[in-house]
């Protein structure tokens, strides 16, 4: 077939009926045209075709015979430099990880060519067809109108002012032209690829067959790996004490989807082409445990010896007397409320590859956890440490999810014992059924209030579905009695929690751990204890506010940095604005019913009571050049950006001097996992005291004295004291193996206290604080919800770079969006793209964010955390503004159309009695 | 290997479907995401390069579409009135992507309950035209859709036209979509229509096709004779559930059957207040 792409004409020869998206990036190389799914379903494919976008993985090869292609590389000007459009993504920061930026650009592409102008409707019926789960969808709409502006891109900040400025992102522009390589982008020619033979049913013992015959009798297999081939332990798990979890399955599973054997082939297209329904296995199916009520049932067989009544951990925080004070208070509300699996839908699936160097492993992958990656290879391979290496990939999305080990342990098994090269990449369904989830909840509470309005106390238990295995549910069993009070002052409140075992897929973390899930709870009380004193939803949050020097429910006093009250008061007048609007669209009668809704949240950043150090290291050479040791992953919400403005700034030294080694575990020190919304905070302040440490050593170098400026050139680095510039010489000095002849260090662990048996004790250094609010439109009839806008406020400490700011608020309010409204993770039915549900472009409300910013005084430049925090408050604004509008108090998410019907039929029924 | 073969003429792709060692392949957008955790080993005959099963025609007995006729090619065709609920459809299907290949021939043929194709075109009276060596037929779409993704075509027929006869097009069309997100969603139910007016403004036919709500989409048969005589502005009165009594919706993780009735008679409502405003 011939084809012509991005001008380039191409003669190939290849199997008529291979996906399009195939041939571009394994025979062109041009791998940034991206699969997502291979259905059609998220766009991250897109491309033209004679000048239409299409999804690349829908067509056949020898259909493109005699068209011509355009892909995201063809897009730059013919010089190399950014095309108007890729710019005005770069300026609105409209790509975050960028796994689905080639796709946007090209069907904006393909919108702007017909139409220059366009309206905001037309943007999003144009690039519909694309899914992105970090942006929210609001910056990229913004860079399509803004195209024709052709501004300039942003100047960088001076010397020192790097952090508060909108610095575009310093890894934005391989985003945009297709050049990132992410896990699937990078393999070797040479590599075999893996696939994984998985179990179809969620509880079930099996025998495995004559594998070696089956190998015989499949083309292109070259090894079956078993239980039997892992050199080490055949276990993983989150927490040192906990590896429940088997690589490979030894006769029994505990969920759909779980890992039996792993099949590697001596080529992608073999590996693509078998169908693994014929691999021998005798399966042995067993009724399975399904949810929280199963697994706690009397009679639900035991999933883990060390378990007894299938609950893996009990969490607690106590304080004051909840019954008394229950007993006391004018008004009790109470309620039941139950979440269901949500899945985390990144655009990029689990991917990556590995190869044997050796008596060393090394792999590449899509990971938000380097370093424990290299911990959990080390242990299953029964390495030491120091003799495994693992370098990110770009990394298409994570949001929690790739917290947990996916292909690391198959690829480093595989390549170590094969001592070949390996790869592999999940295919949608795998990626869903065999990776962790949002835990399931349900949830009951009761709230006491006195008679002015003042909270009095809680009484909150939220059991958690776990699923098979214990990955993250410690963790959410530990967060979610911490967080449960709110932001709010409640003297008296028991607030308890369990992680239960099911036949589920294993719950991990996903973006709150647990908190989402218990604000839908808490809030949904708080809305209608406000009700039941009479006060304004808002006028109650503010009233029962935390503030600067209150002591929450662990006993902890929070001296400092307690915006709540601030992002209350900012919120006030658009709040007001929206009651009359709604006021005023409910005046005409109809289906339509318009409403307002608002939640508050709290979020401790960094490990609850537990250690998590982040290192930093910034080094200088004697040119002048710098480089950060950056171990503090991106997965699209701008660590590679932060942690350079941080670290500039505290060194004083211009960002565009900043180079950077990043996440490359032999390289860079620990930086802990990109989790909690930790990074800025935690590893900001570890990049702070690098910048300041080096600085000090410049300085000392040349007996300049503390304010002494310093100035970074090509030339070399001068100083400047007292009016004299000073050429500082650093030649003498020997360069440590990076190259560097200083390297300033910083280490910074958050102090905290261990919670007793109450759950008393200083759980996080600092908190973020947030409230939301949203108008949304209910179609009674329907049982249909559109969120028309939202605005919302975050305490963020200090807005180290608010355009990143922006985009992690309004990623978290999509994806709070799908939590309320659409998204439910049913094992074997909602296993991809189609049926599983995440926000598109016409699904997002317009988000107006209110930055605050009350400094925490540990932090870097007085910054926390946001990654989290924006999503927490969004559903329960969401469910408030559906009860305003209808008067249904929702109990259960997601609040799909038949729900929300039906509970609104009940209601009248109710109402008609 | 497998072959791929993209004939160019009728002749050629009837002589492969005789062979019956094909897989018919047109937009690809229901062919490849059936094939996601592996692609078998099969011959595929891509039909869209036939010039028989390409384009829309316009005659004194009607319009005819080529099957391989894409939902981009429809939504830019210009077509009465009476096929608004067609284009309407059309817009709905999927993201631009999936209208700039997916094509109206594989939506019937793919014969999902789901098919957003399908009550558009029963709304419209279609026609299937399908062919083999051993010649031409004809049939009522409500003959060829007859199952969840069964159709009455024999092994070596190809669906080469759809036809919409002349009757079917003087009216007023208009399809109404619920689906649980806006853009990329299959129906939980989808609702088609259209109405003819006689001279003195009453209703003359009706016609209302409901999808999702049954293994095929239906028409309301017993709905439509009792609109007949109604002014559009009153047909709203004459519904009554009765009229519904032939759907059998199913339960799945969009809906469940309480609802998808309740919605589907909303929706009717709907699609008749559109009718009425337009008519
Ligand atoms: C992301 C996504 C979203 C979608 N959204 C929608 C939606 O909203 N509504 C909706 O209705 N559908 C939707 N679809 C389904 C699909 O796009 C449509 O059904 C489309 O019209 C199918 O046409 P095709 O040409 O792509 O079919 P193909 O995939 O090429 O073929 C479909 C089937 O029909 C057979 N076939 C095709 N043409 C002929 C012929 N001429 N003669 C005999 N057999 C034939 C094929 O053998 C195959 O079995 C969606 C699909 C995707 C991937
Ligand atoms: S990979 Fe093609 S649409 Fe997802
Ligand atoms: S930026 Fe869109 S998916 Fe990550």
């Amino acid at each position: 077939m011939r084809v012509t792409v991005n001008g380039a004409d191409h003669t190939l020869t290849c199997d008529g009926g291979r996906r399009l998206s195939r041939v571009l990036r394994e025979d062109l190389g041009l791998t940034g045209t991206k699969i997502g799914c291979d259905a059609g379903d998220c766009g991250a494919c897109t491309v033209l075709m004679d000048g239409r976008q299409v999804c690349a993985c829908l067509v056949p090869a020898a259909h493109a015979d005699g068209t011509a292609i355009t892909t995201v590389e063809g897009l730059a000007e013919e010089d190399g430099r950014l095309s108007a459009l890729q710019r005005a993504f770069h300026r609105h920061g409209a790509a975050q990880c960028g796994i689905c930026t080639p796709g946007m650009l090209i069907a904006a592409h393909d919108l702007l060519t017909r139409e220059l102008h366009p309206s905001v409707r037309q943007v999003q019926d144009a690039l519909g067809g694309v899914l992105c789960r970090c942006t929210g969808y609001q910056k990229i709409v913004e860079a399509v109108l803004d195209v024709t502006s052709n501004a300039p891109d942003p100047a960088l900040p001076d010397s020192g002012a790097a952090v508060g400025a909108r610095v575009a992102r310093l890894d934005g522009t391989d985003k945009l032209n297709g050049r990132d390589l992410y896990g699937d982008d990078q393999r070797p020619a040479d590599a075999l690829w893996l696939r994984i033979v998985r179990s179809p049913h969620a509880f079930a013992h099996f025998e495995l067959g004559d594998s070696e015959a089956w190998t015989r009798a499949t083309p292109g297999v070259a090894a079956v790996l078993t239980a039997a081939d892992i050199p080490g332990a055949n276990s993983f798990g989150i927490y040192p004490t906990l590896k429940d979890q088997p690589v490979l399955a030894e006769g029994f599973v505990r969920y759909r989807g779980e890992a039996v054997a792993i099949v590697a082939f001596e080529t992608r297209i073999a590996g693509e082409t078998t169908d693994l329904a014929s691999f021998p296995v005798a399966w042995t199916a067993h009724d399975a445990v399904v949810g929280i009520d199963a697994g706690l049932h009397a009679d639900a067989p035991r999933l883990h010896d060390d378990s007894p009544g299938n609950v893996l951990i009990r969490g607690r925080v106590a304080c004051g007397d909840v019954d008394t004070a229950l007993a006391s208070a004018a008004h009790v509300i109470s309620g039941d409320f139950r979440t269901g699996f949500v899945e985390h839908a990144y655009i990029e699936p689990e991917s990556g590859w590995a190869r044997r160097a050796g008596d060393r492993v090394e792999l590449r992958v899509s990971t938000q956890t380097p370093y424990m990656d290299r911990d959990e290879v080390a242990h299953v391979l029964g390495l030491d440490q120091e003799r495994v290496r693992v370098i990110p990939s770009a990394v298409g999305g994570g949001f929690g999810g790739k917290l947990d080990q996916s292909v690391q342990l198959p690829l480093a098994v595989a390549a170590w014992v094969l001592n070949r090269p390996v790869a592999m990449l999940y295919t949608r369904p795998e990626s869903m059924a065999a990776t962790t989830k949002r835990h399931p909840s349900r949830i009951s509470a009761k709230l006491g209030i006195d008679a002015e309005g003042v909270l009095q106390a809680l009484s909150f238990h939220g059991d958690f579905d776990t699923g098979a295995y214990a990955s993250w549910g410690p963790t959410v069993a530990g967060r979610v009695p911490v967080h449960a009070p709110g932001p709010y002052r409640l003297p008296h409140v028991t607030a308890t929690s369990a992680a239960v075992y099911t036949n589920g897929p294993p719950s991990g973390a996903f973006r709150g751990f647990g908190v989402p899930q218990a604000a839908i709870a808490t809030e949904m009380l708080m809305d209608q204890a406000a009700d039941r004193v009479g006060l304004d939803r808002l006028e109650f949050r503010l009233r029962n506010a935390l503030r600067a020097g209150d002591r929450t429910a662990t006993g902890q006093v929070i001296e400092a940095s307690v915006g709540l009250a601030a992002c209350l008061e900012q919120l006030k007048p658009h709040w007001q604005r929206y009651l009359d609007e709604a006021a005023t669209a409910n005046r005409t009668s109809g289906p339509l019913r318009t409403g307002v809704g608002i939640g508050c949240m709290w979020y401790g950043c960094g490990n609850t009571a537990l250690a998590n150090p982040s290192i930093m290291r910034l080094g200088l050479r004697a040119d002048g050049r710098l480089t950060l040791y950056n171990g503090a992953v991106d997965i699209g919400q701008g660590t590679y950006t932060i942690m350079a403005q941080i670290a500039a700034d505290a060194l004083g030294a211009p960002l565009d001097r900043v180079t950077q080694v990043f996440g490359d575990t032999d390289r860079t020190a620990d930086a802990g996992k990109t989790s909690a919304s930790r990074q800025t905070f935690v590893s900001g302040k570890a990049s702070e005291l690098a910048g300041t440490d080096l600085r000090t050593q410049v300085l000392r170098h040349t007996n300049a004295g503390e304010d002494a400026e310093l100035v970074f050139e090509d030339g070399g680095v001068f100083v400047i004291e007292a009016g004299r510039r000073r050429a500082i010489d650093l030649s003498a000095l020997p360069a440590n193996e990076e190259g560097d002849v200083m390297t300033g260090e910083g280490t910074f662990d958050p102090p905290t206290q261990p919670l007793d048996a109450d759950g008393q004790g200083v759980p996080y250094a600092t908190y973020a604080f947030a409230a939301q609010i949203a108008l949304v439109r209910v179609d009674t009839e329907l049982g249909t919800v559109t969120v028309e806008k939202m605005v919302a406020a975050h305490d963020v400490g200090r807005a180290v770079n608010p355009t990143l700011v922006e985009g992690q608020i309004h990623g978290g309010i999509a994806q709070g969006l799908g939590l309320a409204l659409m998204e439910e993770y049913l094992p074997g039915r909602t296993e991809n793209l189609h049926d599983y549900l995440i926000p598109t472009f016409g699904d997002m409300p317009q988000i107006e964010c209110l930055l605050i910013e009350d400094p925490e005084p540990l932090g870097p430049y007085g910054a926390k955390g946001i990654g989290e925090p924006a999503l927490v408050p969004t559903a329960p604004a969401i469910l408030g503004a559906i009860r305003h509008a209808t008067g249904v108090v929702c109990r259960q998410v997601p609040v799909l159309p038949h729900r929300l019907r039906a509970w609104i039929k009940a209601g009248d029924a109710e109402a008609a009695e | 290997m497998a072959a791929y073969f993209q004939p160019r003429n009728l002749q050629d792709a009837l002589s492969a479907m005789n062979d019956g060692r094909w897989t018919v392949l047109a937009g690809g957008t229901d062919h490849f995401p059936a094939r996601v955790t592996h692609v078998p080993d099969e011959s595929l005959l891509d039909v869209t390069a036939v010039p028989e099963l390409r384009g829309i025609s316009h005659s004194e007995t009607g319009i005819r579409i080529g099957a391989a006729t894409t939902w981009t090619d429809l939504v830019e065709a210009a077509l009465p009135a009476a096929c608004a609920g067609l284009t309407a459809a059309a817009r709905e299907v999927g993201g631009i992507q999936i209208q700039n290949r997916g094509t109206i021939g594989g939506n019937v043929c793919n014969a999902s309950p789901a098919a957003d194709g399908i009550p558009a075109l029963l709304s419209l009276d279609a026609q299937i035209e399908l062919a083999s060596l051993s010649g031409h037929r004809t049939l009522p779409l409500s003959d060829f859709v007859i199952g969840n993704r069964t159709t009455t075509a024999r092994p070596d027929e190809l669906l080469v036209a759809l036809h919409l006869p002349a009757t079917a097009l003087t009216g007023q069309g208009a399809f109404v979509k619920l689906g649980a997100r806006r853009y990329l969603v299959i129906s939980i139910v989808m609702v088609a229509g259209t109405l003819d007016l006689a001279d003195d403004g009453t209703i003359e036919t009706a016609r209302i096709a409901i999808g999702a709500c049954s293994a095929v989409a239906l028409r309301m048969t017993a709905l439509e004779a009792a609109l007949i005589g109604a002014r559009p502005a009153e047909a709203l009165e004459r519904l009554d559930t009765s009229h519904f009594a032939g759907l059998s919706p199913i339960e799945d993780p969009r809906g469940d059957p309480a609802y998808r009735n309740d919605a589907a008679l909303t929706l009717t409502r709907r699609c008749l207040a559109r009718l009425a405003e337009a008519a």
